[in-house]
């Protein structure tokens, strides 16, 4: 009896937290799939139908967004991939004593509240700010050109956002490699080029996949850059989603460009996965 | 760290074979270094931008062209009071939502590397999902569920909702901890006749509360900068990030710049505080 009563202690430790997790995040998703199959208007109340022609309105209509958004998310990770690898990489082999301050650095700008980091850009890039007026200078920038409102200020505030979330699993997977490891393809005459392609990056890629996807999901989402650091030639899907549950409150539709948004992200990791080639990067 | 201090305490003595050569700074090193440097401005420059307009005197309502020096935002931080409003009802959805979370993600970690249980991996599953989902996708279907429901979003949704998605982060991070953590000390202290609790109270928990407190911290920071899910869940509520956001378009008090450099300073202390605790448990 007693023994019977031991296994359960875990079931009974995990159960409130578990709970939580499917009450309000599980069966949340399943209402949304079934809203986003669902009739009708707000003032009307929903019905469920099974109606599939709100997710084929949602991609015929939104097509150009949904493209814009991985575009954007795409190329956000690519550029935080290019800035954090290389801080990542100086960190945890040349980081020394200084290490924990370093990486406490890269950390640090990141309790600020998200949105008053957003607007610290508009008012970098703004159009009488120092920044504008010195790319002007140099003829960088046309005398009426402007970096606020446009793409380059939408993906330059993803990146930022989401450049901590690239640098820390690369760091971890960084910091495993035993430098030993350097010294001995070193011994055996690779050069410091070499040693790092066949021994350093093949070891970092679990890091390089982790902040890849850290970064790409929540980037593709993201709506608060594409709407205070550009225009609406710069919407992107989660604009779009917001809009249509918060202003027009089409339910439905909404909905169904979530799910979409979600199916397209799994398929991306799924491709991504498939492309760097090995199954066990997760583990 | 755990490993390099330990290292550092036994101070093993050093072997007798001959000492590595002495790295020299070679010229690939200082441009590792000089790349790494500027990624780290890139990462500070938004802050510094926050930083210094906390102590602007904007002409008109946007707080995004320097006019002149003036401490008149940091003599009234609360001069505004949408935004002192705004400000308390963050800091008390975190409170309770850091608080809830910590014990709902505390007892899931026990209960996942304590106990290996049937379930165990469906747990885990379930605990990265909320981690790969866009915020949009979360926050829209609290939504729905809410409406299917019929509960009014308010305070109490947003609390739900905070307390959701940080049950994960906090699971994370004390599973981290808790993977090197020695459980025959629990058996020791059983032997010398202490009960489970007792065990629990007197040798599990003082070892693995800094893995609480740093999971605390972190929910802690995740809420009070949580915009996206909130949004879709906060009703007629206004959160600070909340207000930031509307803000951006009506009117910038620099007072969000002081609140946002308060929030920063507090974290920079906080931390500091929780490493040097950390590092006295080691000794």
């Amino acid at each position: 009896m007693r023994g019977r009563l031991r296994a359960l202690v875990p079931y009974v430790m995990a159960a409130p937290g578990v709970a939580w997790l499917v009450l309000f995040f599980l069966v949340p998703i399943l209402t949304l799939a079934q809203t986003s199959l669902s009739r009708g208007t707000f003032f009307t109340g929903f019905h469920f139908a099974w109606d599939w022609r709100n997710y084929l309105d949602a991609l015929t209509t939104f097509d150009q967004q949904f493209i814009r958004s991985f575009e954007y998310a795409g190329m956000a990770t690519l550029i935080a991939l290019a800035v954090g690898y290389p801080l990542a990489y100086a960190i945890a082999f040349r980081g020394g004593r200084y290490k924990t301050l370093l990486l406490a650095l890269v950390v640090l700008p990141f309790f600020t509240t998200y949105l008053i980091r957003t607007l610290a850009w508009m008012t970098i890039l703004a159009d009488e700010g120092p920044v504008v007026k010195a790319l002007k200078v140099l003829h960088l920038l046309p005398a009426d050109g402007r970096l606020l409102a446009t793409t380059i200020a939408v993906v330059g505030g993803l990146t930022y956002n989401f450049l901590p979330f690239m640098v820390l699993p690369i760091y971890v997977a960084l910091e495993k490699i035993e430098p030993e490891l350097v010294d001995a393809a070193r011994d055996l005459y690779a050069s410091s080029f070499r040693a790092f392609r066949r021994v350093v990056l093949p070891l970092s890629m679990p890091g390089v996949f982790a902040g890849s996807l850290l970064t790409f999901i929540p980037a593709a989402g993201d709506f608060i850059n594409a709407q205070l650091l550009g225009t609406s030639r710069q919407t992107m899907i989660g604009n779009v989603i917001q809009s249509q549950f918060l202003v027009l409150l089409d339910y439905p539709t909404a909905a169904a460009l979530s799910f979409l948004l979600m199916a397209a992200i799994l398929l991306a990791v799924f491709v991504y996965a498939r492309l760097l080639g090995t199954e066990q990067l997760t583990g | 760290m755990s490993a390099e201090l330990a290292v550092e305490e036994r101070a093993v003595p050093r072997p007798a074979w001959p000492a590595p050569r002495p790295r020299r700074w070679r010229p690939g090193d200082v441009l590792l270094w000089g790349y790494a440097a500027l990624g780290l401005v890139y990462l500070f420059l938004p802050i510094g931008v926050m930083v210094l307009f906390s102590f602007n005197r904007p002409r008109g309502r946007f707080n995004f062209v320097w006019q002149e020096f003036s401490l008149d935002a940091w003599a009234h931080p609360l001069a505004v009071p949408a935004l002192a409003d705004a400000m308390v009802l963050s800091l008390k959805v975190a409170a309770i939502a850091t608080t809830a979370a910590t014990v709902f993600g505390t007892l899931i970690a026990l209960a996942l590397i304590r106990y290996r249980f049937r379930g165990g991996g469906a747990v885990n599953v379930l605990l990265l999902l909320p981690l790969t989902t866009p915020e949009v996708v979360m926050g829209s279907s609290l939504l729905t569920l809410f409406l299917t429901w019929g509960i009014p979003t308010g305070f109490l949704t947003i609390v739900i909702a905070h307390i959701m998605f940080s049950i994960s982060y906090v699971v994370l991070t004390v599973k981290a901890r808790l993977r090197g953590f020695d459980w025959t000390l629990e058996e020791a202290a059983m032997d010398l006749g202490a009960n489970e609790w007792r065990t629990f109270r007197k040798v599990t928990l003082p070892l693995i509360y800094p893995g609480i407190l740093a999971a605390g911290l972190l929910s802690f920071a995740l809420s009070l900068d949580d915009f996206i899910i909130t949004l879709f869940n906060a009703g007629p509520e206004v959160t600070f990030p909340l207000y930031v956001w509307g803000s951006a378009r009506v009117a910038v008090p620099p007072q969000i710049n002081v609140i946002g450099t308060t929030i920063l300073v507090l974290t920079v202390v906080l931390i500091g505080l929780s490493l040097v605790v950390q590092r006295r448990r080691y000794r």
